[in-house]
């Protein structure tokens, strides 16, 4: 019992061992589950967003309206397929893919579960695990990008181009801070395969209060708490949604990049929307949320982090992660395009920075006497005693009356009624009081109204 | 990682290495030509994006994964973005003209490309014609990321530092370059563009109506300012104010007699 427990951990020397029908079984899974996401994604993102704004959202097709996106699906695949007549055809064509195949192979360093056995093989619930799992996503989602740069760009008008060349900025600036903040994950896992990182979230310091023993959980998302803030963030950023979708900003740019498209090609970037979304979500439970592995009131059942029951586990954080983006969507507004990269540029890479260097800090003075630790961390915070304590303050000044900021106007402004002012009683009221007295009167019996 | 290392046995190409490789070097070819061929500027871009595309699978296939990925994510990822970014904002019609400024340029580029090409081949043909080559196991045996690491932050830690410092210096040269000076005092903060759109004589708002001083809604009427006084400003100008001639207002002897 305890070696299989302890199998349950896959290493990168367990993949890489199956038969060929394994792999295409989990290959196929890992697509089917990206198509499924989308079209239930589609459908709860309709529903959650309705409920958030007092109605009911898609409710007719199937029950509960979950069949609502395959009618959608079926529907687009009959449209007519438009391409512009100044469209650059074969980049055109080629930009939905693009985007469908980069965030669909995302998934396939995606850890759904332990070590399980199919058919008598004692195998990964994983496609396949590189010892640079983690970059193999950052590249992915790096390459789908190209896919809406190049359909703003080969679309050929204006809107169009403006969502693609808003998107590539983006891009290239949320990618620093994500990848900035994997950096904290890749120092305390000490690995960059994803097995790797949810194994290493699995060792769970024991925290003792009021004399029983509680796990405090290994999750990195506690552990670095400001590496998962920023990281999920940046996946906001990197997967278009709103506030930061501003590539396809329907209140100024039509649509955006996909302006122009229609038909498949148009269902393909919608598919690529949802299914990076819920890659992302998939790659922040495995980075930050440890993965399959159970949170801590079901792990006091010893069979919690075995066999198939992770999978469950690992599509419950999915779930909620997924709602987060929902919830973000249906709350708040649109960023304008230059705050969106003065929060990118100047508040997520600073911060991420500072907290690098302190991460490596508490990490290089791990190992030292206690009396040297106690030295250096009572040093680093005197450094920021004093820093804090000399920062030039911003003081406000008071606010004047009224009455001074109206004798502080220059001369020849736009007057202000008087501040006492009378309303007279208007002159017409009068007047139409005067008119219509002769009309009381009595009139004769041969006068008609007309 | 150990489908890795096992590619990279010394002296021995691995079947899927070989299949990979006789795939995608074509691949990367077509890429390099296509964009040296390719009169748009675009499209010239993203046939480099497939050449170093393949060469980031390349250097997987040769056991250096943390190397190829990187090659993906920085090049690909960063840099033929901000490429892309930067043709965009030109235009996207902008192709390369044909007309040759200098004479005998197409022969020269060729004679020269093909003796460059020559040198170069012969070059690591002779100098790696003896070699055996050992592969990265032993490199590769921590770990390919620990060993980049290792060599990195020991061996290399100056060179590294150094190029990083001529990069930042790049960057804040070309920033300093483009950078536009402009004084304090001149630059334009959001308040001062209220302060300015409102200050006396430029009241960017509708025209005074006539307000409930009015004792008429004639057009021609001037509204009263809110302290008052009357302007003029609310008198279109298409209607100028002249008083009717005596001819004007005399009968025109169209009335019946």
């Amino acid at each position: 019992m305890n070696a299989v427990y302890l199998a349950q951990d896959p290493t990168l020397a367990d993949f890489g061992k199956d038969p060929w029908w394994l792999v295409l079984g989990k290959i196929v899974f890992a697509f089917v589950f990206g198509l499924l996401a989308t079209l239930l994604g589609v459908w709860f993102e309709r529903r959650v967003v309705g409920r958030m704004a007092v109605r009911p959202g898609p409710n007719q097709v199937g029950p509960f309206g979950l069949l609502q996106t395959l009618a959608d699906g079926l529907k687009m695949a009959f449209k007519e397929d438009i391409l512009p007549r100044t469209a650059d055809k074969v980049v055109f064509f080629f930009a939905p893919t693009i985007s469908v195949i980069c965030a669909v192979t995302a998934l396939s360093v995606v850890p759904f579960g332990p070590m399980v056995s199919i058919f008598g093989h004692h195998t990964p619930l994983q496609v396949t695990d590189v010892s640079v799992a983690v970059l193999v996503i950052l590249a992915c989602s790096s390459m789908g990008i190209y896919g809406i740069v190049l359909g703003g760009w080969a679309s050929g008008s204006t809107y169009p181009l403006l969502g693609g060349l808003r998107s590539s900025a983006q891009m290239i600036s949320y990618e620093v801070a994500m990848g900035l903040s994997i950096v904290a994950v890749f120092m305390t896992a000490g690995t960059m395969s994803t097995s790797g990182i949810v194994a290493a979230q699995g060792d769970a310091t024991r925290l003792t209060i009021l004399g029983t023993e509680i796990p405090a959980p290994g999750w990195y998302a506690i552990l670095l708490l400001p590496s998962f803030i920023i990281f999920f963030i940046a996946t906001v950023g990197e997967t278009n949604r709103a506030p930061f979708d501003l590539p396809e900003a329907e209140s100024e740019l039509v649509a955006g990049f996909m302006t122009e498209y229609s038909s498949l090609k148009f269902a393909l970037f919608m598919l690529s929307e949802y299914v990076s979304m819920v890659t992302m979500s998939a790659v922040t439970t495995t980075l930050f949320l440890g993965g399959w592995r159970a949170p801590w009131p079901i792990t006091l059942w010893s069979g919690a982090n075995s066999g198939w029951w992770p999978m469950l586990w690992f599509f419950g954080k999915v779930l909620i992660l997924v709602f987060v983006f929902v919830w973000l969507r249906g709350t708040l507004p649109r960023l304008r395009y230059d705050q969106f990269m003065r929060f990118g540029w100047k508040v997520l890479l600073p911060i991420n920075l500072v907290w690098i260097l302190v991460l490596s800090g508490l990490r290089s003075i791990e190992d030292w006497q206690t009396r040297d630790r106690l030295l250096a961390t009572a040093i680093g915070a005197g450094v920021l005693l004093l820093a804090t304590l000399f920062w030039p303050s911003r003081k406000k000044e008071p606010k004047p009356t009224v009455q001074e900021q109206v004798n502080s106007r220059p001369h020849g402004s736009f007057p202000l009624p008087p501040m006492d002012l009378q309303v007279p009683p208007s002159p017409r009221t009068k007047r139409v009081v005067a008119e219509r007295e002769p009309a009381n009167i009595a009139a004769g019996s041969d006068s008609r109204e007309v | 990682m150990t489908t890795q290392t096992v590619l990279a046995e010394a002296a021995s190409v691995g079947g899927g290495e070989a299949v990979t490789f006789w795939i995608l070097a074509p691949l990367a070819l077509i890429g390099a030509i296509g964009m040296v061929w390719a009169r748009n500027a675009v499209h010239s871009a993203l046939w480099l994006v497939l050449t170093m595309l393949c060469l980031g699978v390349f250097y997987v296939l040769q056991a250096g994964p943390f190397i190829g990925m990187v090659q993906i994510i920085v090049y690909t990822g960063a840099i033929m973005m901000l490429f892309l970014f930067v043709l965009m904002l030109v235009g996207r019609d902008a192709s390369d003209s044909l007309i040759e400024t200098l004479r005998g340029q197409r022969t020269a580029a060729i004679v020269l490309a093909l003796g460059f090409a020559g040198l170069v081949g012969t070059g690591l043909f002779r100098a790696l014609a003896g070699v055996t080559a050992i592969g990265l196991d032993k490199p590769n045996a921590e770990g390919n990321v620990q060993g980049i690491a290792r060599l990195l932050f020991t061996k290399y830690v100056f060179a590294f530092e150094l190029t990083s410092a001529l990069l930042i210096t790049a960057a804040v040269g070309a920033m300093v370059l483009a950078h536009v000076e402009r004084r304090k005092e001149d630059r334009m903060d959001q308040v001062a563009t209220m302060k300015a759109r409102f200050r006396p004589g430029s009241y960017p708002g509708p025209k005074p109506g006539p307000g409930v001083f009015a004792t008429s809604s004639s057009v021609a009427t001037p509204a009263r300012l809110p302290d008052g006084r009357l302007t003029d400003r609310s008198i279109p100008e298409i209607l100028p104010v002249r008083e009717l001639t005596a001819e004007e207002t005399s009968l025109k002897g169209t009335d019946k007699k």
